[in-house]
Formats: structure tokens, C-alpha cells, sequence
């Protein structure tokens, strides 16, 4: 792993997270370890721009929450993490996202190999409706070629016990994995993607169409989580993000309708002292 | 609902009267649509359930004027044939349909899309006669292997269009759930589009089986028929359809019955298929929208 050096400097002055919005060289310095380094990612749809040059770094085995109003490209941030972005027709995306070190938009890389490494949680539960409990959770193993019995069998069980699952289905395993309840449908989809061990989890909304006790149980699982995995969600609940998120960054459409970082600072800082008097109006709830 | 004037009272009353005589005229024309298949079915029974006898189905045809034997040899002609263009044309057809629904979004597609359409459209004796051209004139033979390919062509775009149609309805949200676990686009499509589609395929399966098994014109000059039966798929076949008709033009009594018979035969076999494949796609979890 020694080519995968992060190349931030190391400086001992704790996390700088002002944001860089303006195209100039990443100056964040952190002792932390760093998981993604997002390097003016700019994305489209066809010819519309939803998101203009954003860069910051996220921490490793911290929580990141993205906020902001609807529309204002935060959903499509986040999918440029894993290269999703590129997945709708005439969507694209230019900048680069460094994972540990390695750019992921590199001329070479292969996305479904950075998916391997950067996995996804949906809004929606969205299980495979054709598979048991169990191959849901396998689907990801047997995408990568794994066949040995003993291993998917070992990792399903490793992965729904992380995804806190474990006790609820360990009977049901051949049951289909859409007989669940929405929360644990979510909590299976947390699960199949874990199972695969990537070193960061994104999650677009993972709480959205849950009921509030299922939303508590998953983000309590954020926080489990975390110990192991680099997640970074996006939220329309600021409530949330203040519950389980280390940082937080603020995102906004401007009048262009180009979604732009705002501040990123960490949580406690963005909801008690924001820098930016828009992302004070927001968490104030005088807009969006 | 209390309704405060006069005017809108007449109006709601209106509006009650025309939804009614509406509900009226559709639930008759529903009923108009099943009234053929009643009458169709009743008259296959009344006439062809005496003649549907063990005999009929084991023994081959007696030299005509003589009553009794049976029409084993169209029932295996049948069988061979459609079996046959089933196992060429279904794969052909579904690799089509997964083009057409995940590779075809652009011209090509579109292409390909609209001369599919096309050969659907075709009528069924234009492509018997287009077998009859390519394979028993060169050949200097009449066989079961030609009729059978005539079927599968028929089969063709039945299938290949309702596969599109089938993996289009599968919800993005389960191709975005295999790309973010690292699978590349066609694993997603055969491990997890495919099987989601499964009982919609199959369905058109037996859709396009019931059409081709009914099919008398393209065989007429491809696999000829036969007397006896045959499984040698180089030479002339028997089929139900084909020997219905000829039956039934001709100038005995017990062939009118054995006719009769045979088309019972036929949409029994039709029903039978469609129920299997109700149960065996009924059993699948189906996609929840």
C-alpha cells in the first residue's frame, strides 16, 4: 500500500476544513488520516450543471454529512465519490476524488473496481427482489468472483451482525429479502454493502423513507459504523447530521443553479458558530 | 355532500348519470370481448370431446374412408416443430430483447427496434414461403426442420419485444444497487436485470408458443405433412393445425369429428401451457414498484 500514501502533509494543527471553493490548491493539513480527498469535482447533467467545483477532505473513519436544500446538487456530489455520477445517461462529471492517494478519475481506473472500494446506500431500500435474505448480502462477494461456501457464509453472517441484523433474520436467511420491514430492508442494504469490506461507505438519504424508530436504529448504526468504515451521508434532516456527523458541509444553488460548497466545518462548529450568514439562515430554518 | 344552489346540484347529478352510463358501456364491452372465447370453447366441447379418445393421440391415421386411428403423427409433428423453434428462436429472441433494452438507446437500437416490428408484422405464409426458397427448394425436400425454422422466425420479435418491454419495467434502482456493489454492466444485466424479468419473460414465451402452435400456413410448404409419424427432422412432419384443416375440408364424417377433436386438443394444450407458467411465475417474488 506504500503507492497509496495520502498526500496531504502531515502538520499537527488539527483539521483546517475551511472550504476552497474558489480553485485553489488544497491547503487542508490534518494529522488524520484522510479517506477522500475531493479535488474540484465539477458534474453535469447533459447541459445542466448541478455542481460546480467543490473540493474537501474527508476524514477517515469519521462521519460526513452533506446538507443543504433540495436542489442543491448534494445527491449528485456524493454520487461522483464512487463514480454513480457517470451511471444516468449524459451525466458527467471532471475533477478528481483521491482515494487514499489514488485518483479515482484517473485515465486507467476501472469503476467498477473504485465501487469495490467505495460502496453505496440508496434512499430507497432497494434489496435484489429475486434473492433470499442471505444472497443479498452474498450478492456483492459473488459480483467479485468469491465462490468458496465457507467464506460468503462466514462474511453474510460477519455483515449482517455489523449491519445490527444479525439477531432479527439469523432464522430467515432464505427468506426473500423484500418479505422485511422498510428498516430492515435499509438495514440489509447497509449490510450487502459492508459485506464487500470497502473503506468508505456513501449514503444518499439512507433515512428518508424510513419511519423515525427505524431512522434512530440505522443512525445509531452510523456511528457503529464509523469504527470500521469512512461514511459520509447526505441529509435533508439537519437534526440528523448533527446526531451522528463528525463534519458537516453546507451545500447551496446558487442563482445559476450550480450547486457550491458553502462552509464545511466541523458539526459542533456549523450549528453553534457558522462562518458563512447563509448556512446560518439554513440551519436557523430561514430558507429550505 | 351538501350542495349549496341548484345549478351545481344539477350538475352533480349530471356527472353521476354520466359515470354510471360510462361504467355501463365498458362493462359491456368487457363482456363482448369473452362472449367468442365462450362460444368457442362450448362448441370445441360439444363437438370434439367424443372423438378425444385414448386411440386418437397413440394411433396413426387409417387409410382414408376407414374409420378410427388417431393422429399420433401430427401430435409428435407439432410437438418436434414447436419444441424445435423454441429452443432456436427463444435465445436468439431474449439476447435480442436484452440488446434492444440495454444496449439499444440509440440509433441502432432504434434501427433494429423498428425491423423487428417489422417482422412481426410479416404476415405468418410469407415467411413459410421464404423457408420453402432457402431450404426444401435447394434441397429438393419438404422438412420438419424448415417448418420448425418458419416457426422460430414467427417467435422471433414476439419474444424479443416483450423481453425489452420486461427488463425496461425492471427499476433502476436495482441496476444502481449492483454498479455501487462493483458489478459491471453485464453481470448486472444476466445476475440481477434478467432474473428480476423472469416470469414477464416467460410469459411472453408461452404467448409466442401458443401463436407459432397454431400456425398451419408457413408449414404448409416447408414441412408438407406426413401419414405416419415421423421424428426425422429431414424429412416431412405431420401438425395439427395443417391436418385440422385438411380434415375438416374433407369428405368424411370421422375426419369433421377427429377435427373437432384436434382442435380441442390444441387449445387445451394452450391452456395447460398458460397455467403452468401462472404457476411457475406466480411462485417468483414479482418487482414491487
Amino acid at each position: 500500500m506504500s503507492d497509496r500514501v495520502p498526500t496531504m502533509q502531515p502538520h499537527g494543527e488539527g483539521l483546517d476544513l475551511r472550504p476552497r471553493t474558489n480553485g485553489g490548491d488544497a491547503r487542508s493539513v490534518t494529522d488524520k488520516r484522510l479517506a477522500l480527498r475531493v479535488d474540484h469535482i465539477s458534474a453535469w447533467y447533459g447541459k445542466k450543471h448541478a455542481v460546480g467545483d467543490v473540493s474537501l477532505d474527508i476524514e477517515a473513519n469519521s462521519v460526513t454529512a452533506l446538507i443543504g436544500p433540495s436542489g442543491c446538487g448534494k445527491s449528485t456530489l456524493i454520487r461522483t465519490f464512487n463514480r454513480m455520477h457517470e451511471v444516468a445517461t449524459g451525466a458527467r462529471a471532471e475533477g478528481h476524488v483521491y482515494l487514499e492517494g489514488e485518483d479515482i478519475y484517473a485515465p486507467g481506473a476501472d469503476p467498477t473496481l473504485v465501487r469495490q472500494r467505495i460502496g453505496m446506500v440508496f434512499q430507497k431500500p432497494n434489496p435484489f427482489p429475486t434473492m433470499s435474505i442471505a444472497e443479498n448480502v452474498a450478492a456483492g462477494l459473488r459480483f467479485m468472483g468469491i465462490r468458496s461456501r465457507s467464506e460468503i457464509d462466514g462474511r453474510v453472517e460477519h455483515a449482517l451482525k455489523a449491519a445490527a441484523l444479525w439477531d432479527e433474520v439469523k432464522d430467515d436467511l432464505k427468506k426473500p429479502g423484500m418479505a422485511l420491514s422498510g428498516g430492515q430492508q435499509q438495514r440489509l442494504c447497509i449490510a450487502r454493502t459492508i459485506a464487500v469490506e470497502p473503506e468508505v461507505v456513501l449514503m444518499d438519504e439512507p433515512c428518508s423513507a424510513l419511519d423515525p424508530v427505524a431512522t434512530l436504529k440505522v443512525e445509531d448504526l452510523m456511528r457503529t459504523l464509523a469504527k470500521d468504515f469512512t461514511l459520509v451521508i447526505v441529509t435533508h434532516n439537519m437534526q440528523q447530521a448533527a446526531r451522528v456527523s463528525d463534519h458537516t458541509a453546507f451545500m447551496l444553488a446558487g442563482d445559476d443553479g450550480v450547486g457550491r460548497l458553502v462552509e464545511y466545518a466541523p458539526t459542533e462548529e456549523i450549528f453553534t458558530n457558522p462562518k458563512d450568514e447563509r448556512t446560518e439562515a439554513y440551519i436557523t430554518g430561514r430558507f429550505g | 355532500m351538501m350542495l349549496t344552489n341548484a345549478a351545481s346540484q344539477a350538475r352533480f347529478q349530471r356527472r353521476k348519470f354520466v359515470d354510471r352510463g360510462m361504467t355501463a358501456v365498458m362493462a359491456l364491452a368487457a363482456l363482448l370481448a369473452v362472449i367468442p372465447l365462450v362460444l368457442i370453447v362450448f362448441h370445441l366441447l360439444v363437438n370434439g370431446l367424443g372423438s378425444l379418445t385414448p386411440a386418437l393421440l397413440i394411433e396413426d391415421p387409417n387409410s382414408p374412408g376407414r374409420a378410427g386411428g388417431g393422429v399420433r403423427n401430427a401430435i409428435t409433428g407439432s410437438v418436434v416443430m414447436v419444441g424445435l423453434a423454441l429452443a432456436i428462436g427463444a435465445p436468439v429472441a431474449i439476447g435480442c430483447g436484452v440488446f434492444l433494452a440495454e444496449y439499444g438507446q440509440n440509433r441502432l437500437g432504434t434501427v433494429l427496434r423498428f425491423l423487428v416490428d417489422v417482422l412481426a408484422g410479416m404476415p405468418s405464409i410469407t415467411i413459410g414461403l421464404f423457408m420453402y426458397a432457402l431450404i426444401v427448394l435447394p434441397n429438393k425436400q419438404f422438412m420438419a426442420i424448415a417448418g420448425a425454422l418458419a416457426l422460430a422466425i414467427i417467435l422471433l420479435p414476439i419474444v424479443a419485444r416483450i423481453t425489452e418491454e420486461m427488463l425496461l419495467l425492471v427499476p433502476r434502482s436495482l441496476r444502481e444497487a449492483a454498479y455501487a456493489l462493483g458489478a459491471p454492466r453485464w453481470k448486472t444485466v444476466l445476475t440481477i436485470v434478467l432474473p428480476t424479468a423472469l416470469p414477464g419473460i416467460v410469459t411472453g414465451l408461452m404467448l409466442a408458443l401458443s401463436r407459432i402452435a397454431g400456425e398451419a400456413a408457413p408449414l404448409l410448404f416447408t414441412s408438407l405433412g406426413n401419414q405416419f409419424t415421423s421424428t426425422d427432422l429431414l424429412r416431412p412432419i405431420d401438425a395439427l393445425p395443417s391436418r385440422i384443416y385438411s380434415y375438416a375440408s374433407g369428405p368424411f364424417d370421422y375426419w369433421h369429428e377427429q377435427a373437432w377433436a384436434m382442435s380441442l386438443l390444441l387449445v387445451l394444450f394452450i391452456l395447460l401451457v398458460s397455467l403452468a407458467v401462472r404457476a411457475i411465475a406466480g411462485s417468483k417474488v414479482t418487482v414491487r414498484q
